[in-house]
């Protein structure tokens, strides 16, 4: 039985609307409520609750240590890699399924919720092999198929011109920029439904950290980003919806332009001024 | 490199350019309108200062929203902040024009006090600050701007002119102060118009150049008398 099936015709959660038109645009994908997190016995997030909207992007800032990063990692149990750590009260739904649901299978779910991080970290294989690494996993080996999400997830990741003529040379011949973009292009290979960024671009020259900021804005239109960044700028530029974290709690969460605009809570307007954090 | 949001700036930039065009129209027809006693144009221009009113907010809007989440640098920057304060200057040229209409009104149900001569001049010249000025938007030329800048003084010699002339006619009759005294206030409207292309003008020199010349004797001193 597939672990997290496909949405249901009639969603199964719904944001509240603020009219008919708030109610087609956003339907929430990721439901986080109440949740208690461990690592041992300290305590690193103190009941976050929040809703994202699907094809949205969501920027998760906060200064260091503010627990924006584990609570993204939870939303593909990546923290379950750690020893003595757990959510310890409260659940986190995807598409209405509670991700700790003894059912749900992990690799699944991870392959469902990509995820990008600060490093690059392209296999010590092949171009080619990296992006096709997960479908061979399934067990994929019709050469056609295989060429054509190659080439998809390569346009998509805005790496293909680039690379088109040395497919079949090392992932790791790439520059940082494109390895990272390598990276985006072998987590969508397998079309998952979110894509989490953990500081996509904080080893990138500018460059590169615009053409994945470029990314970011077209891949919205299929995927549902999360990204965590510690700059603010990169926040205000690429995300949608904004939720600001400082010592393990949810703060704010709005839409960006208000948060950066016109924040009800001083700590968040404190935090975006750059006055602390 | 293009970038997702150059768009913006260029809804931006149109915005602009569509609030000077209605803010030239208006100020052309009103002074039409007054030398044709043409009142159902000074009723369109008073209508048309709605829309110009509804450009500046939008205009604020993309500029805060820009400023916000792009964090525009260099040229870029300056680009948004004159965009804004120009757009003042144009919302203040609508309440010009629309001011102008509203005493053309009044005056065409009384014979002209004298033909239209200096007004309709002194208008063309302020059109042309005008445009000059706003061209700039489109194609950055701080020479061009200083030119503008350096008009200016011709429309208030014409102000003061016109003035002169009108107090003595008033002087004369006093059956023409009403009729003489609406004309100094849209002889005052006109040389205020100019000052608001000046003003623009100043912007595009800083957008060009990043130098404010603002308060300076540098163009005056240069300038015709």
């Amino acid at each position: 039985m597939d672990p997290l099936p496909a949405p249901p015709v009639a969603p199964a959660v719904t944001v509240p609307a603020s009219g008919p038109a708030a109610a087609a645009a956003a339907r929430t994908i990721i439901d986080i409520d109440h949740v208690d997190f461990f690592y041992g016995p300290s305590q690193a997030l103190h009941d976050i609750s929040l809703r994202l909207d699907e094809k949205k992007v969501t920027a998760f800032i906060g200064p260091s240590g503010c627990g924006k990063s584990t609570l993204l990692r939870c939303l593909n149990r990546m923290n379950d890699l750690i020893d003595g750590t757990r959510v310890a009260r409260g659940s986190i739904k995807i598409r209405g399924i509670n991700i700790h649901d003894p059912a749900v299978d992990v690799i699944e779910l991870r392959k469902r919720v990509g995820m990008v991080f600060q490093k690059s970290n392209p296999f010590p294989k092949s171009i080619y092999e990296n992006i096709t690494f997960g479908l061979r996993l399934q067990g994929v080996k019709d050469k056609g198929r295989l060429d054509a999400v190659v080439e998809k997830s390569l346009r998509g990741a805005a790496l293909w011109d680039e690379v088109k003529d040395r497919l079949h040379t090392s992932g790791l011949g790439l520059s940082g920029g494109q390895q990272q973009r390598l990276c985006i292009a072998r987590a969508i290979a397998v079309e998952p439904d979110i894509i989490l960024m953990d500081e996509p671009c904080s080893a990138l020259d500018p460059i590169s950290t615009s053409k994945v900021e470029e990314l970011i804005h077209e891949l919205k239109r299929e995927f549902t980003i999360v990204i965590v960044t510690h700059n603010m700028q990169q926040a205000a530029r690429c995300s949608d919806q904004t939720a600001f974290f400082y010592l393990g709690k949810l703060i704010e969460f709005a839409e960006t332009r208000t948060i950066f605009m016109n924040p009800t809570n001083p700590q968040t307007e404190a935090y975006v001024s750059g006055r602390f954090g | 490199m293009k970038r997702f949001f150059d768009a913006e700036l260029e809804t931006f930039r149109s915005h602009l350019v569509l609030m000077g065009e209605t803010s030239i129209r208006q100020v052309r027809d009103a002074i039409r309108a007054l030398v044709d006693a043409d009142i159902s144009l000074a009723d369109r221009v008073i209508a048309a200062d709605d829309e110009v009113d509804r450009l500046e907010i939008k205009i604020d809007d993309e500029a805060i929203r820009y400023m916000n989440l792009r964090s525009p640098v260099a040229t870029e920057l300056r680009f948004v902040i004159v965009g804004m304060k120009a757009s003042h200057d144009l919302e203040r040229v609508g309440d010009e024009a629309s001011n102008i209409a509203k005493r053309a009104v009044k005056l065409a149900a009384e014979p002209p006090l004298k033909p239209y001569v200096d007004i309709p001049r002194m208008g063309s010249i302020a059109l042309e600050m005008l445009r000059d000025a706003l061209d700039c938007f489109l194609h950055t030329d701080a020479e061009k701007a200083i030119a503008v800048i350096k008009r200016d003084s011709e429309v208030d010699a014409i102000n003061r002119q016109l003035y002169r002339e009108l107090t003595s006619f008033m002087i004369e009759r006093p059956g023409n102060i009403s009729r003489a005294i609406e004309l100094m206030f849209i002889s005052k409207s006109i040389e205020r118009i100019a000052d608001h292309a000046t003003n623009i003008a100043e912007e595009m020199v800083f957008l060009a150049q990043a130098r404010d010349i603002r308060h300076t004797d540098e163009l005056k001193k240069s300038g015709t008398e």
